[in-house]
Formats: C-alpha cells, sequence, structure tokens
C-alpha cells in the first residue's frame, strides 16, 4: 500500500502564520579538548582512552568500525541531503573551559529569551539552555543530589554512558548491543564505533522507578554531542519512564547526529520512553539544519511486558527515525504515538517498526504529521508478524495536517503478516486547515493564532495525552510557537 | 448601528454587490430574501470580514466604526455575529473549547474577567437547555458530524452564549423542520431587544410567521430593490421575485 497526498490551497494566513522565524540565535565559542578531524583506528583508540574504557569496548567499538567500512550509506525516497563527509568530522570533542561564553543572560540574544518565555521554561533553566558559563547557575547541585539519593534507595541506576562503562561494565558488556546490533545499519554502526556519551538506566527487578527520569536528567544534561548512545533495563515487573530532550531549541556546530537508544523490558516489565526534540531545522531555505539519523528499538524480552514510544518532534532539517518495538514475549505491548513537524525546507521521515513475534502480541500505532511551508512529511511504518506470533494485533493511524500549497504528506505503511489468526488494522487521513475554518473561528473573536492552535492541538491531541503531564503542556506551546507567525 | 453606503464588491472578476443601500437601527429586526445567488451570502461574509471579496466602491460604518477595515475577530469583539449558512466543521477541535475561547476573548477584548471552565459549562449547559440540544453535541468536534439541524442550532446557541450586538443570519432556517424551526425561532427572539439588531437572510415567509421583523428587504441584481413591512414577505412568497425585479426595470 501507498498513499501519497498533497495538497493545494490558496492560503495566505496559513502561510504566513507558520513562516515564522526560529527565535534562536547564539553560537557558545566553547575551546575544547579536539581531535582532528578524521576517522580512522587510531581515533577510536583515542576515544577509548580519554574515556579511560575497559577493553571490552574498545573491541566492541573496532569491530564496530571494521564492519562500518564495508557499509554504504543510505539512500532514501523522500530524504534529500548534501553529501556527509565523514572524514570531515572531528569525533571527539570535550568542553573545557566556557571564557567566551555569555557571563550572564544579559549577554544572551534577547530573541532566544524571548522564545524560552514563550515556552515556559523556568527561570532557573534558562541560563543553562543558553550556555551562560556559571557553574552552579541555580542550586540544580543539590536537587540532583536528592534525586540521586532517592534513586539510589530504590537501587536505580541512572548515570551517563561513560560512567555506566566503568562502575557498571558487567551490565553493560551484557546488554549493550543486545537490542541494536553494532551491525545494524550504516548510521548505528557509526555510533557503535565513535559514540561518546549518553544514558544508562537499569531499574532492577520488582521496582517501579520512584520518580520520571525527566527532570534529573534535563537539570543534569550534558553536552553529549552528537554520537549520542543510551541503554535502558527494565529486570522483571520493573517500570520506568524516561524523558529525552527539551523543547527549548538545541542549535549544534555539528550538522550529522546519530543516536542509539537500546531498552530491554524483562518478563512483566514497563518502559515509557519520550521524546520532545526542537533541533535548530536550518533557516527559511533550509541552511545549517540538523540532519539526525536516529536508530531507537525497544526488546519486549520478556513475556508480559509493555513497550511505549511518544514523540514530539519539530526540528532538524532532516530527521530519520523509525523507534521500534520488537515484541518477543507472549502477550507483550508495543506502542508508537508520535507527532512530527515539517516547516519550511524540513525532511522528517519517521515512522515504527512493530515486530510481533511472541503470542497475543499487540501493537499501537499513532502517527500525526503537520506539514507546513516546503515541509515535507514522510510516515514509514512497518507492521511484520511472524508465523508463531498467534492471534497478534496491530492497529495503525496515521494522519496528516497540510498547513500549505507547497508542503507534502507521504504515507507509506507496510505490512508483512505471516500469521493467519493476526488482525492488523490501518487508518489514514488527510487534513488540511483551510480559510474557511480560520475565518469560522475568527468571527468568533478568536485571533488567527489562536484559531491555528486550537486546531493543531486538536488534531495532537491523541499523542499529548501519552506525554507525562508537565512535558503535554510544553509540547503544545512548542508547536505553537513553531506554527506561529506574524498576523496581520 | 449599521450603515451600508453603496456598496459594490467582486469576487473572481466577477460583480455580486452593485451600488447596495442598506441602515440598521438598534433595536430593529431585518429579513433580506431574493433569489438563489443574488449576492445575500456574499453580503453576509463581507459585513463579517472574510478575505477574497474586492470592495471596488462604497462604505460600510459599524457602530461609528469604519468596519471593512477592521479584522473578522474584531468585528466580534465589537459585538457582531455571523450565523453561518454551512457551518464548517473542525475535526479534533471541542464544541465548548472553541465557544470558550470566543466567549473569553469577547470579555478580554471588553476588558472584563476570563470565566473559568466551571461557570462557563453552567452558561453553556443553561442556553443548551433553550435550544433543546443533546449535552453530547458539546464534547463533540465542531460541527463534526452534526446534522443539518445540529449544525443550525449550534450556531444559535454560540449567538446566545456570545450575545452579540447585530446578529447576521444566513438562512438559519434552511433545512429545518417544523420543531426545530420553533426552537431556533424561539432562540432568536430571545436575544431581540431594544440594544441589538437582527439581520436574516431567509428564503421563507414561515420564519417571519415566528419572527416578526421591522423590515423586508429584497437583495436582487446585486441591489437592494425593495423594501417593506412583513406584508411585503407575504407578497414574496405569493407572487415570487419577478415582478420586483420587473418593477425595477420599468
Ligand atoms: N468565491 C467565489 N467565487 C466565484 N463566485 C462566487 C464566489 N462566492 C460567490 N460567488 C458567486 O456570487 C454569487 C452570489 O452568491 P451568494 O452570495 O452565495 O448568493 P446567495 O447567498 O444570495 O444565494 C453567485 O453567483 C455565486 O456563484
Ligand atoms: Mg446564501
Amino acid at each position: 500500500m501507498n498513499e501519497t497526498a498533497s495538497m493545494s490551497t490558496q492560503t495566505s494566513d496559513v502561510e504566513k502564520l507558520v513562516r515564522s522565524e526560529y527565535r534562536h540565535g547564539f553560537v557558545t565559542d566553547i575551546e575544547a579538548d579536539t581531535v582532528a578531524p578524521g576517522l580512522n583506528e587510531d581515533v577510536i583508540r583515542l576515544i577509548s582512552g580519554k574515556k579511560h574504557e575497559p577493553q571490552f569496548m574498545l573491541d566492541w567499538r573496532l569491530r564496530a568500525y571494521r564492519h562500518w567500512l564495508t557499509m554504504r550509506e543510505p539512500q532514501w525516497a523522500h530524504v534529500r541531503h548534501a553529501p556527509i563527509d565523514y572524514q570531515a568530522i572531528s569525533y571527539y570533542s570535550a568542553p573545557k573551559s566556557k571564557r567566551n561564553a555569555p557571563k550572564s543572560l544579559d549577554e544572551v540574544d534577547p530573541k532566544l529569551l524571548e522564545t524560552y518565555e514563550k515556552l515556559g521554561v523556568p527561570l532557573h533553566e534558562r541560563a543553562r539552555l543558553a550556555g551562560v558559563a556559571v557553574d552552579a547557575v541555580f542550586d540544580s547541585v543539590s536537587v540532583a543530589t536528592t534525586f540521586r539519593e532517592k534513586l539510589a534507595k530504590a537501587g536505580v541506576i541512572f548515570c551517563s554512558f561513560s560512567e555506566a562503562v566503568k562502575s557498571h561494565a558487567q551490565l553493560v558488556e551484557q546488554y549493550l548491543g543486545s537490542v541494536v546490533p553494532y551491525s545494524d545499519n550504516f548510521f548505528a554502526t557509526l555510533n557503535s564505533a565513535v559514540f561518546t556519551d549518553g544514558s544508562f538506566v537499569f531499574v532492577p527487578k520488582g521496582v517501579r522507578c520512584p520518580m520520571e527520569l525527566s527532570t534529573y536528567f534535563r537539570i543534569n544534561a550534558a553536552n553529549t554531542g552528537q554520537f549520542e548512545r543510551t541503554l535502558i533495563i527494565a529486570e522483571e515487573g520493573a517500570h520506568v519512564s524516561y524523558l529525552e530532550g527539551c523543547t527549548a531549541p538545541m542549535r549544534d556546530e555539528n550538522q550529522l547526529h546519530a543516536a542509539v537508544v537500546e531498552l530491554v523490558a524483562l518478563e512483566g516489565a514497563q518502559i515509557k520512553y519520550s521524546t520532545v526534540q526542537n533541533w535548530y531545522p536550518g533557516d527559511e531555505n533550509g541552511v545549517g539544519g540538523i540532519y539526525n539519523f536516529v536508530t531507537k528499538r525497544g526488546d519486549c524480552r520478556g513475556n508480559d511486558s509493555k513497550i511505549s514510544w511518544t514523540q514530539v518532534e519539530t526540528g532538524s532539517a532532516i530527521t530519520w527515525k523509525y523507534p521500534s518495538v520488537l515484541l518477543r514475549g507472549d502477550n507483550s505491548i508495543g506502542e508508537f504515538y508520535s507527532v512530527a513537524v515539517a516547516n519550511h525546507h524540513q525532511q522528517a521521515d519517521t515512522g515504527t517498526k512493530m515486530v510481533h513475534i511472541g503470542r497475543n502480541t499487540r501493537s499501537t500505532i499513532v502517527s500525526k504529521g503537520i506539514s507546513a511551508g516546503h515541509g515535507q512529511n514522510s510516515y514509514r511504518g512497518l507492521v511484520k508478524v511472524l508465523a508463531g506470533a498467534e492471534h497478534a494485533r496491530n492497529y495503525t493511524q496515521c494522519d496528516s495536517l497540510l498547513m500549505s500549497d507547497r508542503c507534502g504528506a507521504h504515507t507509506f505503511p507496510y505490512m508483512e503478516v505471516k500469521n493467519p489468526t493476526a488482525k492488523v488494522e490501518h487508518e489514514a487521513t488527510t487534513s488540511k486547515i483551510s480559510e474557511d475554518q480560520l475565518f469560522y473561528c475568527r468571527s468568533r473573536g478568536i485571533s488567527t493564532e489562536d484559531a491555528v492552535n486550537m486546531i493543531v492541538s486538536g488534531f495532537c491531541k491523541d499523542v499529548f495525552k501519552e506525554l507525562p503531564m508537565e512535558f503535554a503542556v510544553e509540547a503544545q506551546r512548542l508547536l505553537a510557537v513553531t506554527l506561529e507567525g506574524t498576523v496581520g | 448601528m449599521l450603515s451600508i453606503k453603496n456598496l459594490h464588491a467582486r469576487v473572481a472578476g466577477k460583480d455580486i454587490l452593485k451600488g447596495l443601500d442598506l441602515e440598521v437601527q438598534a433595536g430593529e429586526t431585518h429579513a433580506i430574501m431574493g433569489p438563489n445567488g443574488s449576492g445575500k451570502s456574499t453580503l453576509a461574509h463581507i459585513l463579517a470580514g472574510r478575505e477574497g471579496y474586492e470592495i471596488t466602491h462604497g462604505s460600510v460604518t459599524y457602530l461609528g466604526m469604519e468596519l471593512l477595515t477592521m479584522a473578522p475577530e474584531e468585528r466580534a469583539r465589537e459585538g457582531m455575529f455571523l450565523a453561518f449558512q454551512y457551518p464548517v466543521e473542525i475535526p479534533g477541535v471541542n464544541n465548548v473549547y472553541l465557544l470558550k475561547a470566543a466567549y473569553n476573548a469577547i470579555r478580554k477584548h471588553r476588558g472584563e474577567e476570563q470565566l473559568d471552565a466551571v461557570d462557563f459549562l453552567a452558561l453553556v449547559k443553561a442556553k443548551m437547555q433553550l435550544m433543546e440540544m443533546d449535552a453530547s453535541l458539546l464534547s463533540r468536534a465542531v460541527n463534526e458530524g452534526f446534522s443539518g439541524g445540529e449544525k443550525k442550532r449550534n450556531e444559535i446557541l454560540q449567538m446566545l452564549v456570545l450575545e452579540p450586538k447585530l446578529a447576521l443570519l444566513d438562512e438559519t432556517d434552511s433545512g429545518l423542520d417544523i420543531d426545530a424551526l420553533k426552537v431556533v425561532a424561539s432562540g432568536i427572539n430571545r436575544l431581540r431587544s431594544p440594544e441589538r439588531a437582527v439581520v436574516m437572510v431567509t428564503h421563507y415567509q414561515r420564519l417571519l410567521d415566528y419572527i416578526e421583523p421591522d423590515f423586508v428587504h429584497v437583495l436582487a441584481g446585486g441591489r437592494i430593490l425593495k423594501s417593506g413591512d412583513k406584508s411585503l414577505a407575504v407578497e414574496l412568497e405569493r407572487r415570487g421575485y419577478d415582478w420586483v425585479l420587473a418593477e425595477a426595470a420599468a
């Protein structure tokens, strides 16, 4: 099945609205401990050495690197980008000093502060996000310590990936690459060779993580760089909810981002992974945006386990990501809820894969794509039911909202069903914000901006309600700001 | 309250209004009748501020303001309301949510306090009873899957909640059965007061049995060709429009 929808309306207001500028504008000049550009085995040894990694880690990186050399960069029909020169990238950069960073918020671009204000970013977080060079901008240290104590008491390990490699080497060795093998795909393989940092979570048997792993993460989020690696393990009966990203705009010198996230859910375990991402999308002409190629995969390894992905994506020049779930355990559940916005010249190619292996496995996919400006939004989903997956069920709903006459929405749902008892359902709609709808709202006294926000929020409702409360509010604001423009 | 002088308007290169005059005072109820395609909805849309019409000549003042320079939402906040002939569906947007946003936008403009969700719901539910509407329509998406009659009732519900100074009703009676017509008419009558005015576009005398107009106008050939009292509507019902056109041509 293959559906393509493009819209055409003679709109003016809608256009103006979505052509809003990206409110951002700082470049921090950080004196860094940077390795010269280029990639070879010495660079990998250097990275591993600088991080004081155990031997197994270096060996794994080298295996990945050698495999990567045999691979070719993938090509996709609906994503176009300038060629990436992998030898021009510097693969290690440790922030050393913040001498040239702004000394206080007074030195930060007022436009950026305005965005933070609009997004409702708490005052004490703005300085950190804006890269202000004060170490303890606020009392994050004490807050973090409180969190750490609480987590430790519950037996939850939550630390940077580098720390885990050293302090919890056995767990890392056991689980790393067990969901996304180093040979998985071009970008995941590159990540496996050169990743610098990321997060590690381990929730032991029977433990429900006592807090959303967000606040903590966001306060302590270090600049983890362009090759991020995350590993989350929930043992039997454990529950954990993890929030990634931030609604505040993030700019990065590194155009290429290739992260890998692995989730492992053992019997009866539940992992909820939520992402709100707002990378710099490039200017109105698409210049300078981030290429975001991400491999995210969850493994429902045990019976009755559950993994949910929820994501709100508004940034990046190019987004390519397919959070997936391998439904191995009987009765396991996989979910994917996504809102993706493609504005200006952004290209979003997202979707999910649900692989039904165990019996009575269930998956739900809800994808909402918003296209504006010249944005191209593609949904690509694969539902695969293997022969042994008796009574597997999938429900997929894929909706597109178009906001200009030059944007596009494309839906590519693929299904491979090898078991006759499986039930797979797919629904898709394409709608547009019409001048009629806007006029109707305005004739009731509602401004165009509010009307657009109302319609967009309504469109995204099914996904927003899956986000943790405070994040849902932020996500809603983020969309409003993203799609905002000057009225009149 | 509303003064339209020599209004000329075109859409898609076609002249629709060709010198239309109309005066509406507070407290009055006007009925505009006329053949299909004569420009009644066009007039209503222009008054409410819809884009896409080229005003080539003439002026409109509303409560002393130059109406044609105002944005649609400004007009609404100044007390103008259009009940649409074809209310649009807005999937995903909750009906009561839209109405609350509208209500509070208008209050904000007037410098009044915002009503919270609980108080607002009580207000709407009371008005809904008047309109004999099922409460379930509140939690549905705006007009989505509403029957023709439900859409029209919903328009009048909005009007009753927003309490406009000038209500423009475009064929609100079309497609209603007799019971629904009575309910809608009583809703409209409820709004009538010495401070407000109602301009209703209709094809049928039967609406005027329930809402007695002070003036009846015939819009044809892009102008108000004839005006009279309610007896004109009776005559139109009996004789059609041809004689008015003939009279005007003579
Ligand atoms: N957007 C438009 N493009 C082209 N013609 C239009 C448009 N809107 C209205 N018209 C034309 O203007 C005339 C008046 O339409 P309308 O105001 O809807 O009439 P009425 O409401 O009196 O039946 C009709 O001939 C109609 O086809
Ligand atoms: Mg009409």
